[in-house]
């Protein structure tokens, strides 16, 4: 089968463990050296560089978590000076602050690498028109598949996000073989196309689709209206990016590029590594990274490994899709929202006081719907419908500028929404995503 | 002169304003005035009432939020032209009408017209130079 890097791709676990080990002590030496938060969690450990020997220490090391990069907001936890650093993305954080990541030009080949790795896994080569209908900028989606499809030859399309219409023409007049894009754009996409009776003037052959949870069952009907074969891609700009790991054509769950994450299954509560096959929290370990390298980061999503070989010939250890999260992230259309990020807003509108407020996340046509519910409080009306509808949308742009989503914001009756044990619930997920 | 409005927020469901006025009705509250703005997603009820503090606590107690603002309450002769009178009185001292809603009122001649201004002190001042007469709390 091809392969993009098959000598690395297929490495014997053996081989594969001697290699991670070297990269773990080069990297734990230099994160010493350089990160001042890091050196601090290891001497906190009583623990010195020259005491990890290899991927056998890994669980002695400290866990590093997306509240660190908030609290060294923006550059505090880069490894090299910034005149290497060539590019830098952000993220939202748990709160209104953004996450900053950055690359070096050896971080950018080995992001470009692991992309590549997928694009071939998916039948993909230098005759592919790659289309990245992913946001092009600081979001790690759109130039992780950029990047990709010219480390392979392929010709990229680099339309970025949005505009159905001059995607689909585009698709279609620029022959368009492989799709890259959330799922549910995707099938945003397929169905508009399947409207508008164009389906048969498609090429794509291929979609690579990620940055939200999708269903085998969407998986089926994008396929269907697109009439090409669709493969879930998984990252986060806090390792890398779209990429970490992959489906192959094997589709038997993602394989992560080892050679340059460590993956581990630890149990949330206790942090202790749980045994090969076990579901639990993931958490990476980056060992080329130069730029940004994080030690041992809690994902917060839920899933189990397989070690085993992989029926393509890979050796790379293989995740399953997340299962779920151990905080109270939300994955809507593509983007992370906290509900601490909505609560942070409504204190600063409601004047100092949080009204009692609730998240409702649905999915319809399978695209997510996004509402806030805000109860009503005597500081918030006004005697006229100009002054409620001004605070109405005040709200809405607050939300839509700390989320970088806006969702749709409804004003209720005090006490109407349903408390129980006293305590409002904050999130109603009635999305079906198992 | 200024009288007391309540402005309460109505939930756009069904049977809400039902349940706030029978409230009001059990709890001994009389309406003399009411109107409705309403949106997409909710509407604004304005009553004037003769208790305006009860009838604030008896909403409370059933979880509507109301708020208690000044309005002006103009009576109108009741006659052709008798609005526009008051309304060029108004517009000619430079001032605008957010709302406003009419009733009738208890004397014999004179309907009363609720009114909003965006500035309710100078709306006041120009409608008493004028010789218009603006309706007491209790008279209403």
């Amino acid at each position: 089968m091809a392969m993009w890097q098959h000598e690395i791709e297929t490495m014997p676990r053996e081989e594969l463990n001697k290699l991670q080990s070297e990269r773990l002590i080069w990297q734990v030496k230099r994160m010493y050296e350089n990160v001042e938060l890091f050196r601090r969690r290891m001497d906190e450990k009583g623990l010195k560089p020259e005491d990890i020997k290899g991927v056998e220490d890994l669980h002695k090391l400290p866990f590093s978590y997306k509240q660190d990069l908030r609290d060294y907001y923006p550059y505090g936890l880069f490894a090299v000076p910034m005149s290497d650093i060539r590019r830098v993305h952000a993220s939202s954080g748990t709160t209104g602050k953004q996450i900053v990541v950055g690359y070096t030009d050896n971080d950018l080949e080995a992001w470009a690498d692991c992309f590549a790795r997928m694009l071939i896994a998916t039948g993909n080569d230098a005759n592919s028109f790659v289309q990245v209908s992913y946001g092009l900028g600081l979001f790690t989606g759109g130039f992780g598949a950029h990047d990709g499809a010219v480390r392979i030859g392929a010709t990229a399309i680099p339309i970025s996000a949005g505009n159905t219409q001059r995607q689909i023409q585009t698709m279609i007049d620029f022959g368009a073989t492989v799709l890259c894009c959330t799922p549910s754009y995707a099938m945003y996409l397929g169905e508009t196309i399947e409207e508008m009776g164009l389906k048969d003037k498609l090429k794509l052959k291929a979609g690579i689709f990620g940055a939200e949870p999708w269903t085998e069952e969407m998986r089926a009907q994008i396929e269907d209206k697109l009439g090409l074969k669709a493969y879930d891609i998984y990252g986060l700009s806090e390792i890398m990016g779209p990429g970490v790991s992959y489906e192959c054509e094997c589709q038997a769950g993602m394989h992560v590029c080892e050679d340059h994450f460590i993956p581990e299954i630890i149990d949330p509560d206790t942090g202790e590594v749980l045994p090969e096959g076990a579901q639990g929290e993931l958490v990476f370990t980056t060992i080329t990274k130069e730029g940004f390298p994080l030690i041992r980061y809690r994902t917060r999503d839920i899933c189990s490994l397989n070690y085993e070989v992989c029926e393509c010939g890979r050796t790379h250890v293989r995740m399953n899709k997340p299962q779920g999260r151990t905080d109270d992230m939300l994955i809507i259309r593509g983007v992370n929202v906290f509900p601490s990020q909505i609560e942070e807003v409504l204190l600063k509108v409601g004047g100092g006081i949080t009204p009692n407020y609730q998240i409702v996340v649905d999915r319809e046509n399978n695209t997510d719907t996004f509402r806030v519910d805000v109860e009503m409080t005597e500081e918030l009306l006004s005697d006229g419908v100009k002054g409620i509808e001004k605070v109405e949308k005040q709200i809405t742009e607050s939300l839509r500028s700390t989320l970088g989503i806006g969702p749709k914001v409804c004003l209720v009756n005090p006490k109407s929404i349903t408390r129980s044990e006293g305590k409002a619930k904050r999130v109603i997920d009635n999305r079906k995503l198992k | 002169m200024f009288i007391k409005q309540l402005s309460i927020f109505v939930e756009n469901k069904h049977g809400r304003l039902e349940a706030i006025i029978d409230a009001l009705g059990k709890n001994g509250v009389n309406i003399s005035a009411l109107s409705i703005a309403d949106t997409t997603d909710f509407g604004i009820l304005r009553l004037i009432v003769d208790d305006t503090e009860k009838a604030k606590k008896t909403l409370n107690d059933i979880g509507v939020i109301a708020k208690v603002t000044d309005v002006i309450a103009v009576y109108i002769d009741d006659r052709t032209g008798g609005l526009a009178s008051v309304l060029k009185v108004v517009s000619d001292g430079g001032v605008s009408i957010e709302y406003m809603y009419a009733f009738l009122g208890r004397t014999e001649g004179k309907a009363l017209m609720v009114l909003k201004a965006d500035d309710e002190a100078k709306a006041e001042k120009i409608l008493t130079e004028n010789g218009i007469k603006l309706a007491a709390p209790n008279e209403i």
